[in-house]
């Protein structure tokens, strides 16, 4: 709309007046407009991420079993060396029961129905509870990830058979123990239980999120003090001159350095300097500490500013030295912002991932870490992990997986705003 | 071991703090004159005493330990002074595998002589470590326990201590950008002695192998980082082009148009798209959206790679939409309500109000938020691992793949942990120059906004 120079006496009635009123207004329409489609856009997007995760991610919280009896008490097993026997052929045996003669062609097809690992799966079993040797005992035993698949409906049987990863033959098989009443769809504890696996039907997250809980107490135990004490340093005590202002401006720039760059300080200067063990807990835990370090002072920083002086002053007046007076009254006042700050900054430090890649915590580990010192992945690096493996079945976990990740954050997340509206005092 | 030392600390250091609080108040009651200070500050000065300074000695203990008895070993290994520094390490890492009792294959007499050495020095530096704490801790605990008396002012001590503690951690920060700027410098600065910085930083062929053996045809790798930078700008302008528009639309609604409940919802909502992990949107992007902008490239009939830049500068928009338009919002509400008021006044609506007064009144905020969102980008990592190409190429064909240099750097790096060869140190040159960019972004960023907000 061009502007007009107005001179003498408009008719505000006139054809013309109106029309342009009216292309005002349908501007000012049309820009309401596009901000409804900015705002539906990005709702959109986030509807269709979690709708996505949620359809893929939902298959992997069960996980198809078979229940196969086997009669131990006629094994050959010598019960003083459990872990010796020869825990193979016993499941072989003991599946071949389960339907009738099976061409020795067919062997091979049959027993990669089940999960490569069932033997061990009955042998931990069995040590865990020898009494199972006296008598005939009930094993659930995962089936292997084609065979997942397909019980899932995720592979299509009427496909020729050269297009699909199980052949004819096998679903012969499933569909034979299937009309025994010995296939089921158990909830999958095992992806909570389980560890790391390159098998599908049993990786788990036990070590992700062991290794995930580690890094993030190390992140905790440095971060939170020294950003407290960092923060009432620059806030009450420090004298305003050159260096502080330099610190202050530090801070500000260290809070937007991408994580990556962390990554690369703790390969060079953890690993490479120090010398601590790759792979570690500890050593993720301290880059995540690094980086959350920034955001705490912040945090810290704006709520000991909002205790009013009222409250400081009342306590220097009464004789507290200044440490008694912050120690004593305005730190426990600003406590409640401040854990909220910390558990919203442990949330993004759970959901980081390129500083834990260049530390290694993206190893292949079977065993869940039992301390912040050995080797382990952390959630989001399992995620990556996952992401990156071929099998048909990971892309299930890897949903799943994300799911857990969001369910944790949504939980830090809900504690904070708990904690912000039952605590937090406006003054 | 150093669990355990640690918990040794804290026993002792109660332990001193109820002895000397126990002293404190006997020598207050014995006392003709007032205490100086309550039995607590005179605990804690024994515990800080006690635990601090052993607790200090065992840190910068275990940061060295391994450094030394490495240069130990290899000291008395024969022949190993003629060993370059890679082979030098190998030969570590082979004798402290072969300790570990991870053994592979036969190993030589040296080395298990070597092992022999070694693990007695461990042994050595366990017993050392633990004597040396242990003395420091009890050295410690008979001076706090010795000052006490009535007029000592324990007080006074102990927030000495708590003030230089405030002061180490703010330094922390300091030393934080210090460590950065020192490794990524010394890392990059390795590499630069092997690859001409002239050859980084305007070669136009990124190539980073090396030569397994000398004669080897691929043996020349190429460092040249344009096409890797230019991959990386590419990205970010895709996501720019995404998130710019959305953000400042859905602020300028958000803050203008909405009722009070609308925004109430909304705004939350949106905020959820800046927590979501960014592995997260990569998994995404490799998932649903790849596939589909793949598709979308093909039926142009362009050539579409699977791993397009537009999918992963797309999804990295949209995650980039909370950030652009929170920072908007800021910059609207800055906008003192007197200029809004004066255009309602002269009958303009409220479109023409947003474009003609508040747009240009919040620009500088919303052109810092840009460029923080930029720096943002550039400096994103998961999204263009998992969506991105690995090949560094120039095109401006939007459904091929380009490279970043974050995923250069995390590719290089992966499963890497010798720093003794151009692929790995290329990394941490990549690393300086990213530094670098969003340093500079972040400054001239937060210079903007602040001009900015002296002008009202």
């Amino acid at each position: 709309m061009a502007a007009q120079a107005i001179t003498g006496h408009v008719d505000w009635k006139s054809d013309a007046m109106q029309a342009r009123r009216r292309a005002r207004y349908a501007a000012d329409r049309r820009l309401q407009i596009y901000g409804m489609v900015a705002i539906f856009f990005a709702l959109g997007f986030l509807a269709i991420l979690v709708g996505t995760l949620s359809f893929t991610g939902y298959r992997a919280f069960v996980q198809t079993t078979a229940t196969v009896e086997i009669d131990l008490s006629q094994a050959d097993i010598d019960r003083g060396d459990l872990m010796g026997a020869n825990w193979r052929n016993i499941v072989r045996d003991a599946l071949r029961q389960q339907v009738g003669d099976i061409p020795r062609s067919d062997q091979r097809d049959y027993f990669n129905i089940f999960t490569s690992s069932a033997p061990f799966l009955v042998r931990d079993k069995v040590i865990a509870d020898p009494d199972l040797l006296d008598g005939t005992a009930r094993f659930s035993i995962p089936l292997s990830d084609p065979l997942d698949q397909l019980a899932k409906g995720q592979i299509n049987p009427d496909l020729p058979e050269n297009q699909r990863r199980v052949n004819d033959r096998q679903i012969e098989y499933f569909n034979q123990l299937q009309a025994k009443g010995l296939i089921a769809q158990p909830f999958n504890w095992g992806l909570f239980f389980n560890a790391d696996s390159r098998f599908p039907e049993l990786a788990g997250l036990a070590g992700a999120i062991s290794g995930s809980f580690w890094a993030l107490l190390v992140c905790f135990v440095i971060s939170f003090p020294v950003g407290i004490a960092a923060a009432i340093y620059l806030e009450e005590f420090a004298p305003k001159n050159r260096l502080t202002d330099i610190i202050e401006i530090n801070i500000n720039n260290l809070a937007a350095v991408p994580s990556v760059v962390f990554g690369l300080l703790g390969l060079a200067v953890f690993l490479g300097w120090f010398g601590l063990p790759r792979s570690a807990p500890l050593v993720g835990g301290m880059c995540l500490a690094l980086m959350t370090l920034p955001t705490l002072i912040i945090v810290t920083r704006a709520s000991l500013k909002s205790v009013p002086s009222s409250i400081r002053e009342a306590a220097l007046g009464i004789g507290a030295s200044k440490h008694e007076a912050i120690l004593h009254h305005i730190l426990p006042l600003s406590m409640p912002t401040i854990m909220t700050g910390t558990i919203i900054g442990l949330a993004q430090a759970l959901g980081e991932t390129a500083p834990l890649l260049l530390v290694g915590m993206n190893a292949f580990i079977t065993s869940p870490p039992a301390g912040i010192f050995e080797a382990s992945t952390a959630l989001p690096t399992q995620i990556y992990i996952w992401a990156d493996s071929p099998e048909r079945g990971f892309v299930a976990r890897t949903s799943a997986a994300i799911l857990v990740l969001l369910a944790f954050l949504v939980v830090m997340n809900a504690i904070a705003i708990f904690l912000r509206q039952r605590f937090e005092r406006r003054w | 071991m150093a669990g355990y030392l640690i918990g040794f600390l804290v026993l002792a250091a109660g332990l001193a703090a109820l002895t000397s609080m126990q002293r404190a108040r006997r020598s207050r009651d014995a006392a003709a004159d007032k205490a100086h200070s309550r039995p607590i500050y005179h605990g804690l000065n024994a515990a800080i005493w006690t635990g601090v300074p052993a607790f200090v000695f065992l840190i910068v203990w275990l940061m060295g330990q391994n450094s030394i008895i490495n240069s130990l070993v290899l000291a008395s290994f024969p022949g190993a002074d003629a060993l370059s520094g890679a082979e030098k390490s190998l030969l570590i890492s082979e004798i402290r595998q072969v300790a570990a009792g991870n053994i592979f294959k036969e190993p030589t007499p040296e080395i298990l002589a070597a092992v022999d050495h070694l693990k007695s020095l461990q042994s050595i530096a366990v017993w050392m470590m633990v004597a040396v704490v242990a003395a420091a801790a009890s050295i410690g605990a008979f001076f706090g326990y010795r000052v006490i008396e009535s007029r000592f002012r324990a007080r006074h001590s102990v927030e000495r201590s708590v003030t230089w503690f405030m002061m180490f951690s703010s330094l922390v920060a300091i030393l934080t950008t210090g460590g950065i700027v020192a490794s990524l410098l010394y890392e990059a600065l390795q590499f630069f002695a092997r690859v001409p910085v002239t050859e980084f930083l305007f070669g136009l062929r990124w190539e980073p192998q090396i030569a397994l053996r000398p004669d080897q045809v691929a043996g020349l790798g190429a460092f040249g980082m344009v096409p890797v930078l230019f991959g990386t700008f590419a990205i970010s302008a895709l996501a720019m082009a995404v998130s710019v528009p959305v953000g400042i639309l859905s602020a300028v609604y958000l803050t203008e148009y909405a009722g009070e409940r609308f925004r109430a919802v909304v705004k939350p909502l949106l905020e959820i798209l800046a927590g979501i992990p960014t592995v997260v949107y990569g998994f995404f992007a490799v998932l649903t959206v790849a596939p589909i902008v793949r598709s979308l490239g093909l039926s142009l009939g362009l050539e579409a790679a699977p791993n397009s830049a537009l999918a992963a500068g797309g999804v990295m928009g949209v995650m980039l939409i909370p950030f652009i338009s929170s920072l908007s919002d800021d910059a609207f509400a800055a906008v003192p309500r007197a200029m809004r008021d004066g255009s309602y006044a002269l009958g303009a609506t409220k479109g023409e109000t947003i474009r003609k007064v508040l747009l240009p009144a919040a620009l500088p905020g919303i052109v810092g938020g840009v460029l923080l969102a930029l720096s943002r980008a550039v400096g994103e990592t998961m999204i263009v691992v998992m969506a991105a190409g690995l090949i560094a190429r120039m095109t401006v064909n939007p459904f091929e793949a380009v490279t970043t240099v974050t995923v250069q750097i995390v590719t290089l790096l992966i499963g890497d942990s010798e720093f003794d060869n151009p692929k790995t140190l290329a990394a941490f040159a990549l690393g300086l120059v990213l530094f670098l960019i969003t340093l500079g972004l972040n400054l001239i960023a937060l210079r903007t906004v602040r001009k900015y907000r002296e002008k009202y």
